[in-house]
Protein backbone atom coordinates (compact mmCIF):
# COMPACT_ATOMS: atom_id res chain seq x y z
CA UNK A 1 0.00 0.00 0.00
CA UNK A 2 2.56 2.20 0.93
CA UNK A 3 6.55 2.08 -0.50
CA UNK A 4 9.21 5.34 0.33
CA UNK A 5 12.27 5.11 -0.04
CA UNK A 6 14.87 7.86 1.47
CA UNK A 7 12.32 10.22 2.09
CA UNK A 8 13.63 13.91 2.60
CA UNK A 9 11.33 16.96 2.76
CA UNK A 10 13.13 20.62 2.94
CA UNK A 11 10.92 23.52 3.65
CA UNK A 12 13.39 26.60 2.18
CA UNK A 13 16.91 25.61 3.71
CA UNK A 14 15.35 23.53 6.89
CA UNK A 15 15.48 19.69 6.34
CA UNK A 16 12.47 18.25 8.00
CA UNK A 17 13.12 14.69 6.77
CA UNK A 18 16.16 12.75 5.81
CA UNK A 19 16.43 9.07 4.25
CA UNK A 20 13.63 7.97 5.86
CA UNK A 21 12.58 4.52 4.36
CA UNK A 22 8.48 3.39 4.97
CA UNK A 23 7.04 -0.02 3.82
CA UNK A 24 3.61 -1.22 4.51
CA UNK A 25 1.75 -3.05 3.02
CA UNK A 26 -2.45 -3.73 2.68
CA UNK A 27 -3.98 -4.11 6.12
CA UNK A 28 -0.34 -3.26 8.09
CA UNK A 29 -0.69 -0.84 10.76
CA UNK A 30 2.57 1.59 10.67
CA UNK A 31 3.46 3.35 13.86
CA UNK A 32 4.89 6.22 13.53
CA UNK A 33 7.38 7.67 16.71
CA UNK A 34 9.81 10.20 17.13
CA UNK A 35 10.20 13.40 19.25
CA UNK A 36 8.84 16.75 18.92
CA UNK A 37 10.26 18.25 15.60
CA UNK A 38 11.39 14.92 14.19
CA UNK A 39 8.78 15.32 11.08
CA UNK A 40 6.19 13.05 12.09
CA UNK A 41 3.61 15.20 10.66
CA UNK A 42 5.10 16.19 8.06
CA UNK A 43 5.72 12.76 6.81
CA UNK A 44 2.05 11.61 7.36
CA UNK A 45 0.91 14.88 5.54
CA UNK A 46 3.34 13.39 2.73
CA UNK A 47 1.68 9.97 3.14
CA UNK A 48 -2.10 11.27 2.81
CA UNK A 49 -1.00 13.54 -0.25
CA UNK A 50 -1.29 16.98 1.29
CA UNK A 51 2.56 17.35 0.25
CA UNK A 52 5.24 15.92 -2.12
CA UNK A 53 8.91 14.50 -1.23
CA UNK A 54 11.55 16.63 -1.81
CA UNK A 55 13.72 13.81 -2.44
CA UNK A 56 13.62 10.74 -2.28
CA UNK A 57 10.08 8.02 -3.97
CA UNK A 58 7.20 7.58 -2.10
CA UNK A 59 4.19 5.63 -3.53
CA UNK A 60 0.99 5.72 -2.21
CA UNK A 61 -2.07 2.93 -3.31
CA UNK A 62 -4.44 4.99 -2.60
CA UNK A 63 -6.23 7.81 -4.07
CA UNK A 64 -7.94 10.91 -2.44
CA UNK A 65 -11.28 8.80 -2.26
CA UNK A 66 -9.80 6.30 -0.24
CA UNK A 67 -7.83 8.32 2.32
CA UNK A 68 -9.37 9.13 5.70
CA UNK A 69 -6.47 11.74 7.48
CA UNK A 70 -6.61 13.01 11.13
CA UNK A 71 -4.19 16.09 11.35
CA UNK A 72 -3.68 18.47 14.45
CA UNK A 73 -6.29 20.97 13.64
CA UNK A 74 -9.98 19.06 12.52
CA UNK A 75 -10.67 20.28 9.42
CA UNK A 76 -13.74 21.29 10.49
CA UNK A 77 -15.68 24.36 10.02
CA UNK A 78 -15.69 26.39 13.74
CA UNK A 79 -19.63 27.69 12.19
CA UNK A 80 -21.12 24.79 11.31
CA UNK A 81 -22.91 22.52 13.54
CA UNK A 82 -21.24 18.91 12.95
CA UNK A 83 -24.29 17.70 11.04
CA UNK A 84 -23.30 20.27 8.56
CA UNK A 85 -19.95 19.92 8.83
CA UNK A 86 -20.31 15.57 8.11
CA UNK A 87 -23.31 16.44 5.75
CA UNK A 88 -20.60 18.72 3.55
CA UNK A 89 -17.72 16.53 3.57
CA UNK A 90 -20.10 13.29 2.78
CA UNK A 91 -21.10 14.98 -0.18
CA UNK A 92 -17.78 15.95 -1.36
CA UNK A 93 -16.77 12.40 -1.01
CA UNK A 94 -19.67 11.19 -2.13
CA UNK A 95 -20.94 9.06 0.63
CA UNK A 96 -23.61 6.46 -0.07
CA UNK A 97 -26.61 6.85 2.58
CA UNK A 98 -25.18 9.47 3.79
CA UNK A 99 -27.81 10.86 6.62
CA UNK A 100 -28.09 6.98 7.93
CA UNK A 101 -24.06 6.75 8.01
CA UNK A 102 -23.57 10.23 9.95
CA UNK A 103 -26.45 9.76 12.13
CA UNK A 104 -24.53 6.27 13.02
CA UNK A 105 -21.04 7.97 13.20
CA UNK A 106 -22.32 10.71 15.62
CA UNK A 107 -24.42 8.12 17.92
CA UNK A 108 -21.44 5.86 17.94
CA UNK A 109 -18.94 8.99 19.16
CA UNK A 110 -20.94 10.10 21.45
CA UNK A 111 -22.20 13.39 19.88
CA UNK A 112 -25.47 12.58 18.51
CA UNK A 113 -27.29 15.10 21.24
CA UNK A 114 -24.71 18.41 20.44
CA UNK A 115 -24.89 17.31 16.19
CA UNK A 116 -27.12 20.74 15.89
CA UNK A 117 -24.44 22.56 18.20
CA UNK A 118 -21.83 25.04 16.06
CA UNK A 119 -18.29 23.35 16.40
CA UNK A 120 -17.19 27.03 18.38
CA UNK A 121 -19.17 25.63 20.89
CA UNK A 122 -17.78 22.41 21.64
CA UNK A 123 -14.73 21.55 23.73
CA UNK A 124 -11.76 20.42 22.44
CA UNK A 125 -12.20 16.61 23.15
CA UNK A 126 -15.94 16.80 21.53
CA UNK A 127 -13.67 18.39 18.61
CA UNK A 128 -11.21 15.92 18.31
CA UNK A 129 -14.63 13.23 18.20
CA UNK A 130 -16.14 15.15 15.43
CA UNK A 131 -12.60 15.02 13.26
CA UNK A 132 -12.87 11.58 13.76
CA UNK A 133 -16.30 11.11 12.54
CA UNK A 134 -14.98 13.02 9.59
CA UNK A 135 -12.02 10.64 9.16
CA UNK A 136 -14.72 7.57 9.33
CA UNK A 137 -17.15 8.24 6.92
CA UNK A 138 -16.21 7.71 3.84
CA UNK A 139 -15.34 4.50 4.99
CA UNK A 140 -11.47 4.83 3.71
CA UNK A 141 -8.93 1.58 2.86
CA UNK A 142 -5.62 4.10 4.29
CA UNK A 143 -6.53 6.45 7.47
CA UNK A 144 -3.37 8.45 8.62
CA UNK A 145 -3.98 9.44 11.63
CA UNK A 146 -1.74 12.27 13.35
CA UNK A 147 -2.14 12.24 17.29
CA UNK A 148 -5.54 10.48 17.67
CA UNK A 149 -5.64 10.18 21.29
CA UNK A 150 -4.73 13.56 21.71
CA UNK A 151 -7.58 16.04 23.85
CA UNK A 152 -9.68 12.51 24.29
CA UNK A 153 -10.89 11.81 27.95
CA UNK A 154 -10.58 8.30 28.93
CA UNK A 155 -14.03 7.78 27.69
CA UNK A 156 -13.07 8.55 24.32
CA UNK A 157 -9.76 6.93 24.48
CA UNK A 158 -11.33 4.23 25.12
CA UNK A 159 -13.73 4.52 22.29
CA UNK A 160 -10.83 4.95 19.88
CA UNK A 161 -9.20 1.96 20.83
CA UNK A 162 -12.28 -0.40 19.93
CA UNK A 163 -12.41 1.60 16.99
CA UNK A 164 -8.51 0.80 16.16
CA UNK A 165 -9.21 -2.49 17.22
CA UNK A 166 -11.94 -2.93 14.74
CA UNK A 167 -9.91 -1.33 12.07
CA UNK A 168 -6.51 -3.14 12.14
CA UNK A 169 -6.09 -5.60 9.50
CA UNK A 170 -8.84 -4.59 7.79
CA UNK A 171 -7.74 -1.13 6.70
CA UNK A 172 -4.06 -0.36 6.37
CA UNK A 173 -2.95 2.57 8.83
CA UNK A 174 -0.54 5.06 9.99
CA UNK A 175 -0.61 6.55 12.98
CA UNK A 176 1.52 8.88 14.41
CA UNK A 177 2.15 8.96 18.77
CA UNK A 178 3.78 10.10 21.66
CA UNK A 179 2.48 7.18 23.10
CA UNK A 180 3.49 3.71 21.39
CA UNK A 181 3.04 1.59 24.47
CA UNK A 182 -0.64 2.37 23.80
CA UNK A 183 -1.15 1.03 20.15
CA UNK A 184 2.22 -1.74 20.61
CA UNK A 185 -0.18 -4.41 20.32
CA UNK A 186 -1.60 -3.54 16.71
CA UNK A 187 1.56 -2.72 15.02
CA UNK A 188 2.83 -4.50 12.39
CA UNK A 189 5.77 -2.11 11.81
CA UNK A 190 7.23 0.66 13.12
CA UNK A 191 8.75 4.24 11.54
CA UNK A 192 11.10 5.53 14.24
CA UNK A 193 12.17 9.00 13.38
CA UNK A 194 14.69 11.13 15.00
CA UNK B 1 -23.91 17.55 -12.49
CA UNK B 2 -21.85 16.41 -9.65
CA UNK B 3 -19.54 18.98 -10.29
CA UNK B 4 -22.44 21.78 -10.21
CA UNK B 5 -23.66 20.21 -7.26
CA UNK B 6 -20.26 20.78 -5.21
CA UNK B 7 -20.17 23.74 -6.32
CA UNK B 8 -23.91 24.52 -4.68
CA UNK B 9 -22.67 22.89 -1.86
CA UNK B 10 -19.67 25.04 -1.16
CA UNK B 11 -21.16 28.37 -1.92
CA UNK B 12 -23.94 27.26 0.40
CA UNK B 13 -21.46 26.09 3.16
CA UNK B 14 -20.01 30.27 2.78
CA UNK B 15 -23.13 31.62 2.63
CA UNK B 16 -24.12 29.60 5.99
CA UNK B 17 -20.55 30.32 7.61
CA UNK B 18 -21.81 34.35 7.17
CA UNK B 19 -24.69 34.50 8.15
CA UNK B 20 -23.31 32.77 11.32
CA UNK B 21 -20.48 34.67 12.02
CA UNK B 22 -21.13 37.96 10.16
CA UNK B 23 -17.24 38.60 9.58
CA UNK B 24 -17.12 39.85 6.01
CA UNK B 25 -20.84 41.62 4.49
CA UNK B 26 -21.33 44.16 7.92
CA UNK B 27 -17.72 45.32 7.55
CA UNK B 28 -18.24 45.41 3.92
CA UNK B 29 -21.27 47.91 4.05
CA UNK B 30 -19.96 49.84 6.23
CA UNK B 31 -16.90 50.50 4.99
CA UNK B 32 -18.44 51.26 1.33
CA UNK B 33 -20.94 53.69 2.91
CA UNK B 34 -18.61 54.92 4.99
CA UNK B 35 -16.49 55.48 2.37
CA UNK B 36 -18.90 57.43 -0.26
CA UNK B 37 -19.96 59.88 2.05
CA UNK B 38 -16.41 60.93 3.27
CA UNK B 39 -16.08 61.16 -0.87
CA UNK B 40 -18.98 63.25 -1.02
CA UNK B 41 -18.19 65.81 1.65
CA UNK B 42 -14.32 65.66 0.09
CA UNK B 43 -15.36 65.97 -4.00
CA UNK B 44 -15.65 69.49 -4.40
CA UNK B 45 -18.60 71.22 -6.28
CA UNK B 46 -18.81 70.72 -9.77
CA UNK B 47 -16.04 67.98 -10.35
CA UNK B 48 -18.08 66.61 -13.21
CA UNK B 49 -19.03 62.79 -13.10
CA UNK B 50 -16.03 61.33 -14.18
CA UNK B 51 -14.31 62.32 -10.96
CA UNK B 52 -17.63 60.75 -9.10
CA UNK B 53 -17.42 57.51 -11.10
CA UNK B 54 -13.61 57.51 -10.70
CA UNK B 55 -14.20 57.56 -6.99
CA UNK B 56 -17.37 54.93 -7.09
CA UNK B 57 -14.39 52.57 -8.15
CA UNK B 58 -12.18 53.36 -5.66
CA UNK B 59 -15.21 52.33 -3.09
CA UNK B 60 -15.60 49.33 -5.14
CA UNK B 61 -12.68 47.74 -5.54
CA UNK B 62 -11.78 48.49 -2.17
CA UNK B 63 -14.68 46.89 -0.52
CA UNK B 64 -13.79 43.79 -2.56
CA UNK B 65 -10.96 43.61 -1.16
CA UNK B 66 -12.14 43.95 2.30
CA UNK B 67 -14.21 40.97 1.52
CA UNK B 68 -11.66 39.11 -0.02
CA UNK B 69 -9.21 39.13 2.62
CA UNK B 70 -11.62 37.37 5.00
CA UNK B 71 -12.48 35.24 2.16
CA UNK B 72 -10.32 31.91 2.88
CA UNK B 73 -10.52 32.73 6.64
CA UNK B 74 -12.71 29.96 7.90
CA UNK B 75 -10.68 27.50 5.52
CA UNK B 76 -7.64 28.66 7.23
CA UNK B 77 -9.30 28.10 10.78
CA UNK B 78 -8.99 24.47 12.01
CA UNK B 79 -7.51 23.88 8.52
CA UNK B 80 -9.84 23.11 6.67
CA UNK B 81 -8.62 23.70 3.31
CA UNK B 82 -6.86 20.21 3.50
CA UNK B 83 -9.50 18.93 4.04
CA UNK B 84 -11.24 20.22 0.70
CA UNK B 85 -8.42 19.39 -1.14
CA UNK B 86 -7.61 15.81 0.14
CA UNK B 87 -11.77 15.64 -1.02
CA UNK B 88 -12.05 13.35 -3.97
CA UNK B 89 -14.17 16.35 -6.05
CA UNK B 90 -12.42 18.59 -8.80
CA UNK B 91 -10.53 21.23 -6.83
CA UNK B 92 -11.76 23.57 -9.19
CA UNK B 93 -15.12 23.52 -7.51
CA UNK B 94 -13.59 25.14 -4.20
CA UNK B 95 -12.40 27.82 -6.27
CA UNK B 96 -15.53 28.25 -8.49
CA UNK B 97 -17.72 27.89 -5.03
CA UNK B 98 -15.72 30.88 -3.19
CA UNK B 99 -15.67 33.00 -5.94
CA UNK B 100 -19.66 32.76 -6.22
CA UNK B 101 -19.80 33.54 -2.18
CA UNK B 102 -17.58 36.36 -2.59
CA UNK B 103 -19.80 37.60 -5.74
CA UNK B 104 -22.50 37.33 -3.98
CA UNK B 105 -21.44 39.68 -0.69
CA UNK B 106 -20.53 42.09 -3.29
CA UNK B 107 -23.68 42.11 -4.74
CA UNK B 108 -24.81 42.69 -1.25
CA UNK B 109 -22.73 44.94 -0.26
CA UNK B 110 -23.78 47.34 -3.85
CA UNK B 111 -27.35 46.61 -3.16
CA UNK B 112 -26.95 49.63 -0.64
CA UNK B 113 -23.49 51.32 -2.22
CA UNK B 114 -25.02 52.15 -5.74
CA UNK B 115 -28.34 53.65 -4.25
CA UNK B 116 -25.95 55.63 -2.04
CA UNK B 117 -24.18 56.76 -4.91
CA UNK B 118 -26.91 57.66 -6.83
CA UNK B 119 -28.02 59.42 -3.71
CA UNK B 120 -24.86 61.74 -3.42
CA UNK B 121 -23.50 61.83 -6.95
CA UNK B 122 -24.88 60.90 -10.17
CA UNK B 123 -27.12 58.68 -11.49
CA UNK B 124 -26.38 55.40 -12.77
CA UNK B 125 -27.33 54.45 -16.32
CA UNK B 126 -27.91 50.52 -17.52
CA UNK B 127 -23.97 50.80 -19.21
CA UNK B 128 -22.49 52.17 -15.62
CA UNK B 129 -24.57 49.34 -13.83
CA UNK B 130 -23.72 46.58 -16.63
CA UNK B 131 -20.06 47.73 -16.22
CA UNK B 132 -20.19 47.12 -12.43
CA UNK B 133 -21.56 43.53 -12.80
CA UNK B 134 -19.28 42.47 -15.14
CA UNK B 135 -15.92 43.71 -13.26
CA UNK B 136 -17.51 42.26 -10.19
CA UNK B 137 -17.37 38.55 -11.98
CA UNK B 138 -13.69 39.29 -12.75
CA UNK B 139 -12.46 40.77 -9.33
CA UNK B 140 -14.41 37.81 -7.37
CA UNK B 141 -12.97 35.29 -10.14
CA UNK B 142 -9.66 36.74 -9.92
CA UNK B 143 -9.37 37.94 -6.31
CA UNK B 144 -10.44 34.51 -4.57
CA UNK B 145 -7.58 32.79 -6.57
CA UNK B 146 -5.16 35.52 -5.22
CA UNK B 147 -6.56 35.46 -1.85
CA UNK B 148 -5.93 31.73 -1.38
CA UNK B 149 -2.58 32.65 -2.46
CA UNK B 150 -2.02 35.57 -0.25
CA UNK B 151 -3.75 33.00 2.49
CA UNK B 152 -1.14 31.30 3.54
CA UNK B 153 1.09 33.61 4.10
CA UNK B 154 1.30 35.88 7.38
CA UNK B 155 1.12 38.98 6.10
CA UNK B 156 -2.30 38.10 4.49
CA UNK B 157 -3.72 42.11 4.26
CA UNK B 158 -0.33 43.86 2.66
CA UNK B 159 -0.15 41.37 0.28
CA UNK B 160 -3.25 40.59 -1.06
CA UNK B 161 -3.76 44.45 -2.33
CA UNK B 162 -0.66 44.07 -3.82
CA UNK B 163 -1.74 40.87 -6.07
CA UNK B 164 -4.80 41.83 -6.73
CA UNK B 165 -5.00 45.69 -7.67
CA UNK B 166 -2.47 45.13 -10.72
CA UNK B 167 -4.95 42.77 -11.75
CA UNK B 168 -8.23 44.96 -11.21
CA UNK B 169 -7.28 47.97 -13.13
CA UNK B 170 -8.18 46.94 -16.45
CA UNK B 171 -11.57 46.23 -14.43
CA UNK B 172 -11.86 49.73 -13.37
CA UNK B 173 -10.52 51.09 -16.87
CA UNK B 174 -13.58 49.33 -18.29
CA UNK B 175 -16.07 49.84 -15.67
CA UNK B 176 -15.43 53.84 -15.93
CA UNK B 177 -14.96 53.48 -19.24
CA UNK B 178 -18.24 52.04 -19.77
CA UNK B 179 -19.93 54.57 -17.70
CA UNK B 180 -18.84 57.85 -19.43
CA UNK B 181 -17.90 56.69 -22.78
CA UNK B 182 -19.66 57.65 -25.52
CA UNK B 183 -19.60 54.05 -26.59
CA UNK B 184 -19.78 51.76 -23.94
CA UNK B 185 -20.39 48.83 -25.49
CA UNK B 186 -16.56 48.34 -26.45
CA UNK B 187 -15.73 48.49 -22.22
CA UNK B 188 -18.32 46.22 -21.66
CA UNK B 189 -16.98 43.49 -24.43
CA UNK B 190 -13.28 44.51 -22.95
CA UNK B 191 -14.82 43.79 -19.44
CA UNK B 192 -16.46 40.05 -20.57
CA UNK B 193 -12.97 38.86 -22.44
CA UNK B 194 -11.67 39.84 -19.27
CA UNK B 195 -13.56 37.98 -17.21
CA UNK B 196 -14.17 34.65 -19.59
CA UNK B 197 -9.81 35.08 -19.50
CA UNK B 198 -9.10 35.81 -16.21
CA UNK B 199 -12.14 33.15 -14.98
CA UNK B 200 -10.72 30.59 -17.01
CA UNK B 201 -7.16 30.87 -15.93
CA UNK B 202 -8.07 31.19 -12.37
CA UNK B 203 -10.53 27.94 -12.58
CA UNK B 204 -7.55 26.12 -14.38
CA UNK B 205 -4.29 26.82 -11.49
CA UNK B 206 -6.77 27.21 -8.22
CA UNK B 207 -5.62 22.86 -8.20
CA UNK B 208 -1.74 24.43 -8.45
CA UNK B 209 -2.39 27.20 -5.50
CA UNK B 210 -3.41 24.56 -3.38
CA UNK B 211 -1.22 21.70 -3.83
CA UNK B 212 2.46 21.09 -3.66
Amino acid sequence: MIRGRAIEKRYGRKRVLTGVDVAVPVGGFALVTGPNGSGKTTLLRMVAGLAAPSRGDLVVGADRSQVGYLAHEPLVYRELTALENLDLFGRLYRVPERRERIGMLLERFGLWDARSERVSAYSRGMTQRLALCRVLLHEPDLLVLDEPYSALDEDGAALLDRELDALAGARTLVVATHDPERLARLATQRVALA
Amino acid sequence: MTYLADVAALTRKDLRVELRGRDTLPAMLLFVLSTLVVFHFALPEGSGETAAYGLLWVAIVFTALLGLARAWVPEQEHRVLDGLVLAPCDRSAIWLGKTLATLVFLLAAQAVALPAFVLFFEPLDAAALGGVLLADVGICAVGSLMSAMAVAGRSREVLLPLLVLPLAIPLIVGGVGAAVSAEPERFLLFVLLYDAVFAVLSWASFEYVVTE
